[in-house]
């Protein structure tokens, strides 16, 4: 055998070992997914959406996680997307290059490698303790908004970016401001990049755990929250009480309430792919 | 169509007739070759063949498919999703697209050039021994007398021999194509498929590339692509002339700058075009 | 009407400003608590005492035994990330057709998209019960497990990063390896991995940096009992874990088990920084050659 054809054989066996790697993380969620489907779906009925928890596996409800969840989804929104937006609209379209832009960049490439956990630590101190919001929605939502802050500014700077200059100049010659362009031509032309960001940002704060445990946030908490100011749990939190309990039919529950969790990331992703590929049809510079 | 491939043919046979004195051999030959992008019909039923130790310049306003099938030789193309081929290519009497032919085998019979200097981001000495390595010679001392006969073929020994150890990045643009060629000669290629070599190059480089391949004539059967037609005409022994995706027109060099059986080729050539 | 944009200008210029005061909150917080801690336990003491015990009776302060565990869970997820997230790469730029691709890149990136506490969950009643029919000495708590669906979790984050660095390779680097004779696979590993070397790094950096700070997949699946080993099989904690320990447990504010914390969170803090900030440098300077 020559070196040519070992050279062929080498290209041949990794182009196998190739797809098996694409494929075998992939193979191995569908797996996990499908066992987990077999445990919970079963489980998955109107009293266990509208119970409250109890000490008992079969009468455990998830009512106030996912509540808790929608919640917080809420509120983070509201206090991420205005700041994320405004502050990736400033880097990219106002903010001049100089050492002070620079640290700007730096500093958030930074705060994106920052782990869930510091940032639980920094909303324990900070929103629990000083603002002395306790264990609430608030303190929650604040701390989650600041997790995500970086993913939205990233892709809102992206999305920014990607938009033409002519687009721009038509506008100023048409004699408007520096905010009125970016608010009437660059924003729109933007919308579905920064969507995308958004959504995926979101996905993200629903399926966070450890900074929520470590603020303080409960495991059991039996009533639906009704005030920002009130004490929550969430689906997360909830799956991860389960599954620490060494009782099968707690097991069962948490694999219900990821089937729940699991669908509401998965949706949220599939909404933001969707806008992705719809911006990228519609807009071809 | 019919009418073409008539003309095509008609163009081979003058220009066999013009040099009956020449005897070598045919290395290159394609029959009946069409090429396809998608639905753009990109060489249109070109019959050709070159010589041994000859030089053959393709010329011809851009997109008019030199470069196109230029790259069919080496099979270059192959990783272009939407090429398509027909008819028949040919080096040295086999058919190269044949299930049998192995295209990593075939590119070392077949080396190339490319328009922009593209050595790799490694030393002089690495990018030259680059194709040998790749066939797993390891011996050092074949190596180093690999690399230095390249590299004097490709008339550079005396600039680099002393830095062999040195980027190829850090050379001119010249000097990098001309390590390009080495790199190429030294897998002992028959035939060298030039892209526009000196397309990126300043004149002196040119003209030290263009040397270059009248020296290589005579152990390499050479192809260049060439918008320039002065350099068509000091370079090539042989000229094609391409006009969007036909050959128009194929003979010796000398007869086609100086007395053009077609008139799109003379307009060309006299650069009265467009 | 200049007033009004100058407004505007402002309240972006504030919002972008959140972002450094979140990084001083950051910082300050860690520091200020930490050097309470430091006063009642020397940082000799935290730096070399091989037990962490804070929440015994016999209080010993040793961060090694829990940084022992987060090096050995980010080990073992880096071995099962690195080989197969390039590979994906490399297979993704070099062989696979077209259509295929498009497909498979939202699939992977699914991958980095669920919830680490659903990680966790298959780690501790899928995997590691597998794991224990190969070795049934394995403890229900263990680094293996954990380590590897922390792996399957990161390798999007290699893949995806270091297509994009063999991408970036210009076209005229592969004509040139391709013209030679070269198959896809020496193209890949003798040219394309070379000079897409930068950005490979920069994508194992930042998968480190992410694994070492994972928490819920190592709280769940390797255990809560500071180890100093190497031994996958054996149960371990890991910084990250342990915070999330005290957290769920009924530690009195403003004591020194309270205060751990934080001298934990600021040893995972320094090195996540420490790695980001590499990686931030050769990817600005990588971007600059070939811009």
């Amino acid at each position: 055998m020559n070196n040519s054809q070992i050279n062929q054989i080498k290209d041949k066996a990794f182009q196998y070992f190739g797809i098996f790697c694409t494929l075998i993380g992939i193979v191995l969620l569908v797996i996990f997914i499908g066992s987990i489907l077999i445990d919970g779906l079963g489980r998955i009925d109107w009293n266990f959406l509208t119970s409250l928890p109890s000490r008992k596996a079969e009468k455990a409800g998830i009512l106030t996680a996912w509540s808790g969840s929608l919640w917080i989804f809420g509120l983070t929104a509201i206090f991420a997307i205005p700041l994320g937006v405004s502050a990736g609209v400033y880097l990219e379209e106002y903010g001049k290059k100089n050492w002070f832009s620079n640290l700007l960049e730096i500093n958030i490439s930074n705060l994106a490698g920052v782990p869930s956990v510091i940032y639980g630590i920094l909303g324990l101190e900070i929103f629990v303790r000083t603002f002395k919001f306790g264990g609430s929605l608030l303190a929650g939502s604040f701390t989650l908004a600041l997790l995500i802050l970086p993913i939205i500014i990233v892709a809102t700077r992206e999305a920014v970016k990607a938009v033409p200059h002519s687009i721009r100049e038509a506008a100023y010659g048409m004699g408007a401001s520096k905010w009125q362009t970016t608010y009437t031509q660059v924003l729109p032309a933007a919308g579905g990049g920064i969507s995308t960001g958004i959504i995926l940002a979101l996905s993200r704060a629903i399926g966070e755990t450890a900074p929520l445990i470590i603020i303080g946030a409960l495991a059991y908490v039996p009533f639906v929250p009704t005030s920002p100011l009130d004490e929550f749990t969430v689906l997360p939190m909830q799956i991860f009480n389960w599954t620490s309990r060494p009782d099968h039919a707690f097991v069962v529950n948490a694999a219900a309430g990821i089937i729940l969790l699991l669908g509401i990331t998965f949706l949220l992703n599939g909404i933001a792919v969707y806008f992705r590929n719809k911006w990228q049809k519609k807009v071809k510079w | 169509m019919e009418n073409t491939s008539q003309k095509n043919i008609n163009n081979e046979d003058q220009s066999m007739s013009q040099d009956t004195t020449e005897k070598s051999k045919v290395i290159l030959e394609s029959k009946k070759a069409n090429v396809y992008y998608g639905d753009m019909h990109a060489i249109k039923n070109v019959n050709i063949k070159m010589r041994e130790n000859s030089v053959t310049a393709f010329i011809g306003p851009s997109g008019c498919g030199k470069s196109t099938f230029l790259r069919t030789f080496n099979r270059m193309n192959d990783y272009i999703d939407i090429f398509r081929k027909e008819g028949e290519f040919y080096i040295n009497g086999k058919e190269i697209y044949q299930k049998d032919v192995k295209v990593e085998e075939l590119r070392k019979t077949v080396g190339m050039v490319f328009q922009k200097p593209n050595p790799f981001p490694k030393s002089i000495y690495e990018n030259v021994a680059f194709g040998l390595r790749i066939q797993g010679i390891k011996n050092k001392s074949v190596l180093d007398e690999a690399v230095e006969k390249s590299l004097k073929q490709a008339a550079i020994w005396d600039e680099v021999k002393d830095n062999l150890k040195k980027s190829a990045l850090a050379l001119s643009g010249g000097q990098q194509q001309r390590i390009c060629i080495a790199r190429a000669l030294a897998v002992e290629p028959k035939v060298l498929l030039m892209d526009e070599p000196a397309s990126a190059l300043d004149p002196i480089s040119t003209a030290k590339i263009e040397e270059l391949i009248y020296q290589l004539k005579e152990n390499y059967t050479i192809v260049i692509v060439t918008h320039n037609m002065q350099q068509a005409g000091r370079v090539s022994d042989r000229t094609a002339f391409f006009y969007i995706g036909e050959l128009i027109e194929f003979g010796k060099t000398k007869n086609i700058f100086t007395n053009p059986k077609e008139e799109l080729t003379e307009r060309y050539i006299t650069g009265r075009f467009g | 009407m200049k007033i009004r944009e100058k407004i505007i200008e402002g309240g972006l210029a504030f919002s972008a400003l959140i972002t450094v005061l979140t990084t001083i909150g950051i910082i300050w917080v860690l520091l200020s608590q930490s050097l309470v801690f430091f006063k009642d336990v020397s940082i000799v003491e935290f730096l070399t005492n091989p037990e962490w015990t804070p929440l015994f009776t016999n209080k010993n302060y040793g961060i090694l035994s829990l940084l022992s565990g987060t090096i050995l869970t980010s080990s073992i997820a880096i071995a099962v990330a690195l080989p197969i997230g390039l590979t994906i790469a490399i297979y993704l730029s070099e062989y696979a057709p077209k259509g295929f691709r498009t497909y498979v890149k939202p699939m992977l990136e699914i991958l980095a998209a669920v919830p680490t506490v659903v990680y966790g969950f298959f780690a501790l009643t899928i995997v590691t019960p597998y794991l224990k029919t190969i070795f049934p000495e394995i403890a229900p708590f263990n680094a293996l497990s954990a380590g590897i669906v922390m792996g399957i979790m990161i390798i999007p984050m290699i893949s995806s990063l270091s297509e994009d660095a063999l991408f970036a390779v210009p076209k005229t680097l592969r004509d040139a390896s391709y013209g030679m004779g070269s198959t896809r696979y020496q193209t890949a590993f003798k040219v394309l991995v070379p000079a897409a070397s930068s950005g490979i790094i920069v994508s194992i950096i930042l998968a480190i940096s992410r694994a070492i700070g994972e928490t819920m997949i190592v709280a769940i699946a390797a255990g809560q009992q500071p180890n100093m080993t190497m031994n996958p099989l054996e149960t371990v904690e890991t910084i990250t874990a342990y915070i999330v320990q005290v957290s769920l447990g009924d530690v009195p504010h403003g004591s020194i088990e309270y205060r751990t914390i934080f001298a934990a969170g600021l040893t995972l803090f320094i090195f996540t920084f420490i790695l980001n900030n590499i990686s931030f440098y050769i990817r600005r300077k990588y971007q600059e050659r070939y811009e």
